[in-house]
C-alpha cells in the first residue's frame, strides 16, 4: 500500500514547523516517527495534502531532570525512554510502558510526542502520562501553553492541540520506587492492548488510567475515589468500568472489556503495593 | 525530491516521490531485492533494515525520511562475497529458516537485537523478535540461531 500523494516539507525547528502548519492549516500533518501516521495514510484514514517532517528537530529529543518533574522532548523515541536511567530511577512507570509499545522496530522510530498527539485510546503512552497527571507543552505562533493530560485528550484520535500548534514537551511528576504497575492484555505479540491499566502512586494518592475503555484514555475516577475513601484494592477495582464506554471490535465486547478492566485494575493495584 | 542516502556503505542518490516508501525505493530503484515486503502494515518485519544501526520496518518509513541517513540492508551485512555474517552463518547452521521469506528481516532484527543486548536470554530473544513473523512458524530454530550466534557457537 502506498499513501495518497502529498507535498513534503521538512522543518528544521519547531518554529519552522509551526509556520508551515499556519500556512497549510488542517490540510497539513506533522510527521514525527511516522509509526502511527504512515499506516493511517496507507489505509486512507488520513489523507493530508502536506506532510511536515519534524523528524530532524533533534533539539526536541531529551529526557531532563526538572527538579520536581521529568521533562521529555516531544521527539524522544520510545527506545530512549525505555533505556533511560533517569526515568528508571525517577519515573519507572513511563520507561516501562514505553518498552511495551509495539515491537523493537516500532520503538526505534516512534516518539512520545507523536503517540500523544495521535491520541489513540488504545495506545499505551497516553494512558501512562494521564495516570501520572502529566503536563503537555504546546507551542503555537503566539508562544507556548501548558495543557494538563486530563484536558489534552478530547475525543477519538482528537487532542486539544490547535491546527497550528505542535507538542514540544511532556512533563511528568517524579514517581520513584515500586508503587506502579502496567497491565496490558492482548492476544498476540505486538498488538494494541485490548484493555490496559496503568496504576501509580504519585503526589500522595493512587492514580489509575485505562487503555481502550472509551474514545479517549480515561482516568478510573471511581476507583481513585474509592481508594481515597479507604476501600481495599479489590473493592475499588470493582468500579473500574464505571463511567467508561468500552468499544466493541473483533477482539472483545464491551462486557468483556468491563470485566478485563476490573480484573486488570485489581492486578495493577496489588502489584503497585496498594492493598 | 532528490535524496542522497548511504546504503550499505555507498552513497546512493535518487529522485523520489514523497510518498515512496523506503522499501520500494530499495527494491525497485536500487534493485536491492533482498529486503522483502510481507504484510506492508508494519506487522511482519520482513522489510526490516537498519537505519543508523537500529532495526526499522522499511515499509513504514518514507524514502525522503532516509535522506542523509545510513541504511544497511541484508545485502550489506556479509563482510565479503565469500563469507557470511555470523548471524547468517548461525541461521544456516541451525536451520533457522524454512521457506526463507522472513529470513532477511529476521536476520536484520536479530543483529540489531544483539547490538543492544549481546547476551540475551531465550525470553529476551523471543521478545526482541516480537516484530518479526515467520508464517512457517519456524521460531524454534530461529531463536536457537540467535542464541548460538550470541554465544559465539557458530563454526567457520
Amino acid at each position: 500500500m502506498i499513501p495518497a500523494a502529498f507535498d513534503y516539507a521538512r522543518a528544521g525547528s519547531a518554529q519552522e514547523a509551526i509556520a508551515l502548519l499556519g500556512e497549510h492549516g488542517d490540510e497539513a500533518k506533522l510527521l514525527a516517527g511516522g509509526h502511527s501516521l504512515l499506516p493511517m495514510m496507507k489505509l486512507r484514514l488520513a489523507v493530508p495534502s502536506v506532510v511536515v517532517d519534524i523528524g530532524r528537530v533533534t533539539d526536541l529529543s531529551y529526557i531532563n531532570d526538572g527538579g520536581d518533574h521529568i521533562a521529555i522532548g516531544a521527539l524522544t523515541r520510545h527506545r530512549a525512554l525505555e533505556t533511560s536511567d533517569l526515568l528508571a530511577a525517577e519515573c519507572p512507570l513511563l520507561g516501562h510502558v514505553a518498552g511495551e509499545v509495539g515491537d523493537p522496530q516500532v520503538r526505534h522510530r516512534g516518539t512520545i510526542g507523536g503517540s500523544l498527539a495521535h491520541s489513540d485510546p488504545a495506545s499505551d503512552l497516553p494512558a501512562a502520562v494521564l495516570a501520572l497527571g502529566g503536563t503537555l507543552v504546546a507551542q503555537g505562533p503566539n508562544g507556548s501553553r501548558e495543557i494538563t493530560a486530563g484536558d489534552f485528550f478530547t475525543g477519538y484520535f482528537e487532542s486539544a492541540l490547535a491546527d497550528d500548534e505542535m507538542l514540544t514537551e511532556i512533563r511528568v511528576p517524579k514517581a520513584p520506587g515500586d508503587g506502579w504497575n502496567y497491565q496490558k492484555f492482548n492476544r498476540r505479540a505486538q498488538d494494541w492492548a485490548i484493555v490496559g491499566v496503568a496504576a501509580v502512586k504519585v503526589n500522595g494518592g493512587t492514580n489509575v488510567a485505562l487503555v481502550n475503555m472509551g474514545s479517549t484514555p480515561l482516568r478510573a475516577g471511581a476507583v481513585e475515589a474509592a481508594l481515597a475513601g479507604g476501600a481495599s484494592a479489590a473493592d475499588a477495582a470493582e468500579q473500574a468500568a464505571e463511567g467508561t464506554e468500552a468499544p466493541t471490535d473483533l477482539n472483545a465486547t464491551p462486557d468483556y472489556r468491563n470485566h478485563l478492566a476490573r480484573v486488570l485494575t485489581r492486578r495493577a493495584l496489588e502489584a503497585a503495593g496498594v492493598s | 525530491m532528490e535524496i542522497s542516502v548511504t546504503v550499505n556503505g555507498e552513497t546512493r542518490s535518487g529522485d523520489v516521490e514523497p510518498r515512496t516508501l523506503l522499501v520500494y525505493w530499495l527494491r525497485d530503484d536500487l534493485r536491492l531485492t533482498g529486503t522483502n515486503v510481507g504484510c506492508d502494515t508494519s506487522s511482519c518485519g520482513a522489510c526490516t533494515v537498519h537505519v543508523n544501526g537500529e532495526s526499522v520496518k522499511s515499509c513504514t518509513m518514507l524514502a525522503v525520511q532516509a535522506d542523509g541517513e545510513d541504511i544497511l540492508t541484508i545485502e550489506g551485512l556479509a563482510p565479503s562475497d565469500d563469507e557470511l555474517h555470523p548471524m547468517q552463518e548461525s541461521f544456516r547452521q541451525n536451520h533457522g529458516l524454512q521457506c526463507g521469506y522472513c529470513t532477511p528481516g529476521m536476520v536484520m532484527a536479530a543483529v540489531s537485537l544483539l547490538e543492544e543486548n549481546p547476551d540475551p536470554s531465550e525470553r529476551e530473544v523471543r521478545l526482541g523478535l516480537e516484530g518479526n513473523l515467520c508464517r512457517c512458524t519456524g521460531y524454534h530454530n530461529i531463536v536457537k540461531s540467535v542464541l548460538a550466534c550470541a554465544a559465539g557457537e557458530t563454526s567457520d
